[in-house]
């Protein structure tokens, strides 16, 4: 009944954020590298056109999503060193809930996204990008989207993988992906790869600042694979945080 | 702040009581065994805790101490018997937030200050104690600003008994809460607990250290090998483990004449050598060499309350099982 609604889950969600804004590592693989790699290239490229758009466009897009798969695992991930510390098991003798404690993971992986996507289009728009509101609007609804795969990811890993090896397979994986996906250039244009490459999230995250310029959704292709990217990777984290919680 | 709604939380307090009432709301352990595998962690243990009390669980590593406290708080699941905590079954306890614990091997969590961690732990409890408080009845005030994390291991401890004391639990539970501190770090983290358990907290520890059981609790609660195997105030099993034996060779002599000698408990031969298990080892002795002047190769064992200890966990003998477990011996009757 009421009985287990005492906690006040504001709180442990408004530290989850606090601890991630002070995670200086985090950010800057979030946000300082994907802003400095951005102004590097694109400053120089300013008016080339690659894919049909405009190089800054497609690179704002390539640094948001790339900075954002860093933004949405990472959190996650931390798991695996709170677990280490015994603060995963310290919880689980508070009233607290699990699910509380998901939840937040959840929203502070999407709210430390956001100052990524701010920053990027920022920067992009100082180079001459120019969208339209509603433009704004569907790219960062494509990147938000695009990105819950790595949401799940991270808290699987973090549930998953000794606090020594997570920031390895976070980093692997994200790595990983942008490189396929293209968000440092496009590895493949035609073949069997770009077939390959098309079942990753990462492309069709990359793809985000094309889309809005063309359709402004992606093809049902890439609804798709970011669909079934995320039901896959969903139960796996529900799995591994219920495996990691369960009573012995 | 007078009647305001706390009624809900009342009836929420209601929910966890059970019909045996508020006088038997202690922990109360009955029959309760678990295994690892092969391994058998607890064999067996039955424990009553009446609120208010501080009791010690003291024990060699490996006796079981904290799968017991693990079990108490709902982390690990009984192979049989029943647990109890406040009423209730050990999880509903916790969830209804009336219990704090303090787990073994945890550092707090990164990126906090001891405030902010303090404050988060308030946040998870219905009734939480003020924040500024807690800091200051666990000698922490001074650290508030400081990175929890990058505490040295005394700080770091009474940090993470400040959070679990601050939710107001009716039971503390606190596992080997002084493990790796330096004595001062030890001394500090024992006058804040003293502090708590004059509140009237029932609060059970978990300890290898004698002194520390001594110090600190009502009563000890001696575990060996998944078993309890002395339980009584501090000063009974403080008598019990603290007493010494004097061997000697003396040739036809009584036990009976022997165990009536001042400071002797109990007398026991084998052949002509004696041994006299004794409370005051020197009101012994001299007894012993004026009433039996044919006593020969006297040896006073000068042992320590360490070794004392020891020998009565068992943990002196070598017969561990060589795969890790111990066995689940059938309970020994003390002599």
């Amino acid at each position: 009944m009421t009985a287990t609604t005492h906690a006040h889950p504001a709180t442990h969600v408004h530290y989850e954020i606090l601890r991630s804004l002070r995670n200086w590592r985090l950010l800057s693989l979030s946000l300082a590298l994907p802003l400095v790699v951005f102004y590097t290239v694109a400053a120089t490229n300013r008016h080339v056109v690659t894919d049909g758009i405009s190089f800054p466009l497609f690179f704002m897009t390539a640094m948001a999503a790339y900075g954002g798969m860093w933004a949405a695992i990472t959190p996650g991930g931390r798991i695996s060193v709170d677990r280490s510390k015994g603060w995963i098991r310290q919880l689980r003798i508070t009233p607290l809930r699990v699910r509380t404690e998901v939840v937040a993971k959840v929203l502070t992986a999407y709210l430390m996204v956001l100052p990524t996507l701010a920053l990027l289009y920022l920067a992009g728009a100082s180079l001459g990008v120019r969208l339209d509101a509603a433009q704004w609007f569907e790219i960062t609804g494509l990147l938000l989207l695009g990105l819950a795969p790595f949401v799940a990811a991270g808290i699987a890993f973090g549930h998953l993988i000794p606090a020594d090896a997570t920031g390895i397979a976070d980093a692997g994986f994200v790595v990983v992906l942008a490189l396929l996906g293209g968000a440092f250039g496009r590895l493949f244009t035609a073949g069997i790869m770009l077939t390959i490459v098309k079942l990753l999230p990462s492309y069709w995250l990359v793809q985000a600042g094309k889309t809005v310029a063309g359709s402004g959704s992606w093809p049902a292709e890439g609804w798709i694979v970011v669909v079934v990217w995320t039901l896959c990777l969903t139960p796996l984290a529900a799995f591994a945080c219920q495996r990691d919680t369960a009573t012995g | 702040m007078a009647a305001q709604p706390t009624q809900p939380a009342r009836a929420g307090d209601l929910h966890v009581m059970s019909p045996a009432g508020p006088a038997r709301m202690g922990i109360e352990l009955s029959r309760v065994a678990k295994s690892y595998g092969p391994v058998r962690a607890v064999c067996g243990i039955d424990l009553a805790v009446a609120p208010g009390q501080t009791v010690a669980l003291l024990g060699p590593n490996g006796a079981g101490k904290t799968t017991t406290i693990d079990m108490i708080l709902g982390l690990r699941r009984p192979d049989s018997g029943t647990i109890l905590v406040l009423g209730a079954s050990p999880a509903e306890a916790v969830r209804a937030g009336r219990v704090g614990g303090m787990l073994q091997d945890g550092s707090p969590p990164d990126f906090l200050k001891v405030r902010e961690l303090v404050t988060l732990a308030a946040s998870y409890y219905p009734h939480p104690l003020g924040v500024d408080d807690v800091l200051r009845l666990t000698g922490t005030a001074a650290l508030a600003d400081r990175w929890a994390a990058k505490l040295s291991g005394g700080q770091a401890q009474r940090v993470r008994f400040a959070a679990a004391l601050v939710g107001d639990p009716d039971l503390l539970i606190l596992d080997e809460p002084t493990a790796g501190i330096d004595v001062e770090g030890r001394r500090e983290f024992w006058q804040a607990l003293r502090a708590i358990a004059e509140r009237g907290k029932t609060i059970v520890f978990a300890t290898h250290f004698l002194e520390e059981a001594d110090a600190n609790a009502d009563r000890i609660v001696l575990i060996a090998r998944g078993q309890i195997v002395a339980d009584g105030p501090a000063t009974e099993i403080k008598a019990k483990a603290g007493s010494r034996t004097i061997r000697a060779t003396l040739p036809g002599a009584g036990l009976a004449g022997l165990r009536a000698l001042p400071g002797v408990q109990s007398a026991d031969r084998h052949g002509d050598a004696i041994t006299l298990s004794c409370s005051d080892t020197d009101a012994a002795l001299g007894a012993l060499l004026s009433s039996f002047p044919g006593t020969r190769d006297v040896e006073v064992r000068g042992a320590s309350l360490e070794e004392a200890f020891l020998e009565l966990t068992g943990d002196d003998n070598d017969d561990r099982d060589a795969t890790g477990g111990p066995p689940c011996p059938g309970r020994q009757e003390s002599r």
